[in-house]
């Protein structure tokens, strides 16, 4: 059977039966105005050896710089054995599969995978997994809309302390659709969410409150008290959370008295190699009170008809092939390939792995800020407790120093200005167990010579 | 044959709607709903003081193979929901006409309620229908 299924004796054929005289005729309603003739900036097509050459002189410019980039995305070590497994045939693949009952082996995986994830956020029931992390935030806000049916507001309270992405995913998933998200500014001495601000909504309707753990400069926020805050205002908590730092942080499911009520964040740093940006995928908990509002696939375990094990998709009454238009789920499939690669990633690890993964990076992030801060014009933004990220401040503009780094094979940091300009000249900069306290000593030479010579000129 | 008890009267949607002493109307779905959906195993019902316009979803049934909305029957507001339902869905198979109510209104006029079909009408309708 070929792949393009359209002669042009089936178009014609198909064309009579309907008794259209042409593709033209067919779509004559759509205005001329809407109609695209061609697509600009797109290049016309290569030949396979040609996008070969392409592609390969392109991955030359990659390079192995010395990475301190983290914001939001984070480079772990992962165990060959990891991707090894990921890419054979029987798990090769992007999504739930179709007539998923029929591969037992990818159900029993996934099954697997929510059973660890919940564990991790110390939630009830954990779905099939979601696109990534800002995406995974932005149904969060949507399930908490039909999850908390007391609220009417549809209006969640977003910190800038969280990734700036992921609030404009949020925004721009679920703005067109009824939710509001007001923003909650930060304490500039700790970093920690401002509690005047929150204080503020006291006696307001708000449907949920959004507390990232750690948040996006790398501090550790009061989770308990803004929980306890969040529930006794009859708002629900939506916890954004790096799933490595929860090997040593409290799971939400343990904040404050009642716990957060809906868990997401993404797991790239599960076994998932940077590469440019993505693909990533997100992950979603909740309580088994909610698990009818939950977005996205879920896998049960059950018994067949001769008492054995077996897994299913299960509660697809949620879904939109079933649901239709009043789907609480749009999400058909789930991000099977990266998620198979964080099952395995967990599994070869354990809870200890994970712990000692979680406190090197601890420990070496310390070490690079106390390194960075050693040198003349910088130091540290913030004062409360962080994880394994840390906002340090410059007496001169970040960017042309970054390039200068660049150039010496160093990525420095992420910049601040764009996303937080009011804190002047900042750097975002994270160290993982991957750097040595050699690579922080050379980051911090470097950085001490490029800052001297810029502040000599 | 599906039940059709005369002390109530029936939508088109195969809700049932009956008049309590209170002047309430107590709505559910009928014998031949819970029949067709199968084995129930979740039901949402609408949060108490709803306002409700007639032919308003305000309740979901949900079986093994299926999720349907249930339709006010009658304008009104919610004055109760069946809150055993949360535990024990299989209460609308079991006895749809009786302890498987799904909620409470207090109806707006009595118009609307006598607007619905009686059970010979529904009874018909189903016959018609090759219930």
């Amino acid at each position: 059977m070929p792949f393009i299924p359209h002669t042009p004796e089936d178009v014609a054929e198909m064309l009579a039966t309907i008794g259209a005289k042409s593709i033209d005729e067919l779509f004559e309603e759509i205005p001329a105005s809407l109609r695209v003739r061609g697509l600009p900036g797109i290049p016309e097509a290569l030949s396979e050896m040609e996008i070969g050459r392409l592609m390969s002189d392109r991955a030359r410019q990659d390079g192995r710089p010395l990475c301190f980039l983290g914001a939001g995305a984070y480079e772990h070590h992962i165990p060959s054995a990891v991707w090894a497994l990921t890419t054979r045939g029987e798990f090769y693949s992007a999504y739930t599969p179709y007539q998923a009952e029929a591969s037992q082996g990818t159900l029993q995986l996934i099954y697997e995978y929510q059973t660890m994830i919940a564990s991790l956020t110390g939630m009830q029931v954990s779905n099939a997994s979601l696109y990534d992390g800002g995406s995974a935030v932005a149904e969060a806000a949507l399930m908490a809309a039909r999850a908390h049916r007391r609220s009417k507001s549809m209006r969640v309270l977003v910190p800038r302390s969280v990734h700036p992405f992921y609030r404009k995913a949020a925004v721009a998933t679920a703005g067109n659709q009824g939710m509001r998200f007001e923003e909650l500014g930060y304490e500039r001495e700790t970093g920690k969410v401002d509690r005047a601000a929150l204080a503020a909504f006291a006696g307001e309707d708000v449907t949920a409150l959004v507390i990232q753990q750690p948040n996006f400069f790398g501090t550790l926020e009061d989770v308990d008290d803004l929980t306890d805050w969040a529930h006794a205002h009859g708002a629900l908590v939506i916890a954004v959370v790096n799933p490595t730092s929860l090997a040593l942080l409290k799971p939400p499911g343990e904040w404050g008295t009642q716990g957060a009520d809906i868990v997401v964040g993404d797991g790239q740093p599960l076994g998932v190699p940077l590469s440019s940006g993505g693909p990533y995928f997100g992950f979603m908990t909740t309580r088994m009170e909610y698990v009818r509002s939950m977005p996205g696939r879920i896998v049960g375990r059950t018994v067949d008809a001769g008492g054995k094990e077996g897994f299913t998709l299960t509660l697809q009454a949620r879904e939109q092939h079933i649901r239709r238009g009043k789907a609480t789920s749009n999400i058909c499939t789930n991000q099977g390939l990266l998620m198979t690669a964080a099952t395995i990633y967990l599994s070869l690890m354990g809870p200890t792995g994970l712990a000692r993964v979680a406190s090197v990076s601890h420990q070496r992030t310390q070490e690079l800020v106390s390194a960075l801060t050693r040198i003349k014009g910088v130091r540290a933004a913030f004062s409360a407790p962080r994880f394994h990220e840390a906002v340090v401040q410059f007496d001169r503009p970040v960017a042309p120093v970054l390039r200068e780094l660049e150039q010496q094979g160093v990525l420095g940091g992420l910049d601040l200005a764009d996303h937080y300009p009011e804190l002047g000249p900042a750097l975002l900069v994270c160290a993982t167990e991957t750097k040595t306290s050699a690579d922080i000593e050379r980051y911090a030479a470097l950085l001490g010579e490029t800052l001297r010579r810029a502040q000599a000129a | 044959m599906s039940q059709v008890p005369a002390d109530r009267r029936y939508t088109r949607s195969h809700e049932w709607a009956r008049p309590l002493a209170d002047g309430t109307l107590e709505i559910g779905i009928t014998d031949h709903a819970q029949h067709a959906l199968g084995d129930l195993v979740y039901v949402e019902t609408p949060e108490t003081g709803r306002a409700l316009a007639a032919g308003e979803a305000c309740a979901v049934v949900e079986s093994v193979k299926a999720a349907s909305d249930v339709y006010a029957p009658v304008a009104g507001t919610v004055v109760a929901a069946n809150t055993e339902l949360a535990g024990s869905p299989e209460l609308v198979n079991q006895d749809c006409y009786g302890a498987g109510w799904l909620l409470r209104i207090q109806p707006i006029s009595t118009t609307d309620y006598a607007a619905m079909l009686s059970a010979d009408d529904y009874a018909a309708l189903l016959a018609a229908e090759g219930a």
